[in-house]
């Protein structure tokens, strides 16, 4: 790749997991075909080959529904939390905080924060109620005490919407970024994402994707550690000298004063509304813990007691992760910025802005390119692939548990089905959900999907977590005002996005001005779905409503104690 | 498990102890985040000038260390949840689970 020139990957991969910097309205189209990078792809080859063989493996050990969507609950809780944070250390995460950090400094910082403090919420209040009342996914949470038919449906569906926006727009940033690391064309690339993934889930189930998830993590933190090392010790390990540094090249590579570039230091454009800052705080803060693939992983160990060892774990890799994407934004400030190698003269001659070659996005990459040359540049690049391969095989489990335990299983048959037919049908949902995935993704191609990725983050805020979390916690919930509940804040949040300026102005084109002035829906959608929670269900005077509110006793005492508890690690 | 048993569980004061013990701790925990991080973001949102202005004198600014502080202050929370998790709830756990177990388990209802 050295020498050939990378272009305009937009800032599009920023806005798969930052949406509101979308807003310019970037196109992941602009891609181009790289020239073949060897390295990299031998690199990416060999981490292939490697979980294949964990698959077939995995394969061995996968016979009932218990292992193929919670490897048998056999995952401790250290794997766990590994696996948690590989979900959560997406390639977007990676590259596009690095690349934030790199163009604006201090709002890359607010995005890592947002996505950080998710966690503890996560740990303090559903990990291990989570744990004590579910099997299988968050459905069977919700329809604990509720009425099973309507519950189940609404979760599944909201838990689909979010899997199908959030596997599109991976799918996507999977073809651009291969297109443009490994010099693959962009349908081959998404066709050959499709097959891995396929192939982790419908032969190797949770235990494989589990496993591609914990050596996915252990390269992405040890490539990004050594990153981080090398910048540190380039500025004698003083935050403050790497400060110095950056301000002073920020301000000779963007042709702009120091006055201008110490503007770095504190938030900048990102939150320029401050509605829009809560907003985007609450949804970040808020979809982490109602996102299905997620909290899937919370049925794979055994007790709750793992639960909370795996966030806690999860939490410490997850914001040590983030401390290394603020050092390595730095870090290619001071050593990408002025390096006439990666900078895309011909662009900016037309932008009169920095301009990376491969775009901004890329700045983590040559970033590794400046500290261990080509071949620690090839192996940064095919962690980037194995991130999305690992982080769309989960959300695909996740995608098929709703179809064949909840709308199959439990809303079609009611419960009448056998464990054998379950399996077909969540083989089946595996292929057709990794079809849809690979049409959709070269369907896709030339959109600016970065809004989807904030519907997913939204849906999640607006009409999972607050189902979830009233039902475990408030007595009064019903079954009606759980559905009205998750139905207002699924199609609200998804009405305010497509109302804003990110869709309505930028990707549909409707009219100039968008009906939304704001970004971000959950500062609106989030309260109005627990108001709609609470009074359709404090109105609800019929005998069902009156059967759930006394059936939350039963649901409190096995919540706390987790007695009565399906045995997940009986095999 | 009838709702006689429930109740007889919910009225044992080794569960609410240790009920009220784990209320207690999570919201604690929680209510810190909250306030913290939503400070934090109304300061984002309101008070541009003081997290860009400096923290020592030097170039780092107070939104620096603010930020980083509330990455550490997650793990530092999630480090204090589990280790009383670990010291005192989940032996107060296995203490009322001996007890009520005995409830659950009357007349071979589970």
């Amino acid at each position: 790749m050295k020498g050939s020139s990378l272009r305009a990957i937009s800032i599009a991969l920023v806005g798969l997991c930052c949406y509101t910097v979308a807003v310019a309205g970037p196109d992941l189209g602009a891609a181009e075909q790289q020239a073949t990078n060897w390295p990299a792809i031998i690199m990416f080859m060999i981490f292939v080959g490697f979980t294949l063989l964990i698959t077939k493996w995995a394969a061995g050990q996968t016979q009932s529904t218990e292992d193929f969507y919670t490897a048998g609950g056999g995952i401790s809780g250290f794997q766990n939390g590994l696996a948690i944070a590989g979900d959560y250390m997406s390639a977007a995460s990676f590259l596009g905080i690095s690349a934030l950090v790199f163009s604006s400094g201090f709002d890359g910082l607010l995005y890592s924060l947002g996505f950080m403090v998710g966690w503890p919420i996560v740990l303090f209040l559903i990990a291990e109620r989570l744990r004590n009342l579910g099997k299988f996914n968050l459905s069977d949470v919700v329809s604990f005490r509720l009425e099973e038919k309507p519950v189940r449906t609404l979760a599944a569906c909201s838990s689909l919407v979010v899997v199908a926006f959030y596997l599109i727009a991976q799918m996507v940033g999977a073809g651009q970024l291969i297109k443009l690391l490994f010099g693959l064309n962009y349908n081959i690339a998404v066709v050959v994402v499709g097959l891995l993934m396929t192939a982790y889930v419908l032969f190797g189930g949770m235990l494989a994707t589990t496993w591609v998830q914990i050596i996915k993590a252990v390269m992405l933190l040890s490539g990004a550690t050594f990153m981080a090392f090398m910048v540190m010790k380039s500025v004698d390990f003083s935050f403050s000298n790497m400060f110095t540094q950056a301000i002073g090249v920020y301000s000779e590579a963007h042709k702009t004063g120091m006055g201008d570039a110490l503007k770095i230091m504190g938030p900048g454009k990102l939150t320029e509304n401050p509605i829009d800052a809560l907003s985007l705080g609450l949804a970040l803060m808020f979809g982490t813990a109602g996102l299905p693939h997620i909290l899937m992983r919370f049925f794979t160990v055994k007790d709750a007691k793992e639960a909370r060892k795996s966030v806690v774990v999860a939490t410490g890799f997850i914001g040590y992760f983030y401390l290394l994407t603020f050092i390595i934004g730095f870090g290619a400030i001071l050593f990408v910025a002025n390096n006439p190698q990666f900078l895309d003269l011909a662009k900016m001659a037309v932008t009169g802005k920095l301009e990376l070659v491969g775009g901004n996005n890329m700045a983590a990459i040559h970033l590794s390119e400046a500290l261990g040359g080509d071949l620690f540049m090839g192996f940064i690049s095919a962690v980037a692939f194995a991130t999305i391969l690992a982080v769309v095989a989960g959300l695909t489990l996740s995608g098929v548990s709703a179809i064949s335990h909840d709308l199959y299983a439990n809303v079609f048959k009611k419960g009448q089905t056998t464990p054998e037919s379950e399996m077909k049908v969540s083989r089946y949902a595996t292929l057709g959900l990794a079809v849809f995935a690979m049409i959709l993704g070269i369907l896709f191609e030339k959109q600016n999907v970065a809004f989807m990725v904030g519907l997913a983050f939204s849906v999640a805020a607006c009409a999972n977590f607050p189902v979830l979390v009233l039902s475990m916690f408030w007595k009064g919930l019903t079954t009606r005002g759980a559905v009205i509940g998750g139905i207002v804040g699924l199609v609200g949040a998804v009405g305010l996005i497509v109302l804003s300026k990110a869709v309505w102005v930028d990707t549909l084109g409707i009219s100039e001005t968008a009906p939304n002035p704001f970004n971000g829906p959950a500062l609106f959608a989030m309260p109005l779905s627990f108001l709609c929670c609470w009074f359709f269900s404090i109105t609800d005077k019929s005998a069902r409503a009156e059967k759930e509110r006394k059936a939350f006793d039963a649901q409190f005492v096995r919540s706390q104690t987790g007695i009565g508890i399906s045995g997940a690690s009986d095999h | 498990m009838d709702d006689s048993q429930v109740q007889r569980i919910l009225n044992n004061p080794k569960f609410q102890e240790m009920v009220s013990k784990k209320r207690r701790l999570s919201w604690t925990l929680t209510a810190i985040m909250l306030f913290v991080y939503v400070g934090f973001m109304l300061l984002v949102g309101y008070n541009k000038p003081f997290l860009a202005s400096s923290f020592s004198g030097g170039i780092t600014t107070w939104g620096i260390p603010l930020g980083l502080g509330i990455i550490v202050l997650s793990f530092i929370l999630c480090g204090v949840y589990s280790y009383i998790a670990n010291n005192t709830l989940d032996p107060l756990n296995k203490e009322t689970l001996k007890e009520i177990e005995a409830i659950a388990h009357e007349k071979g209802a589970n």
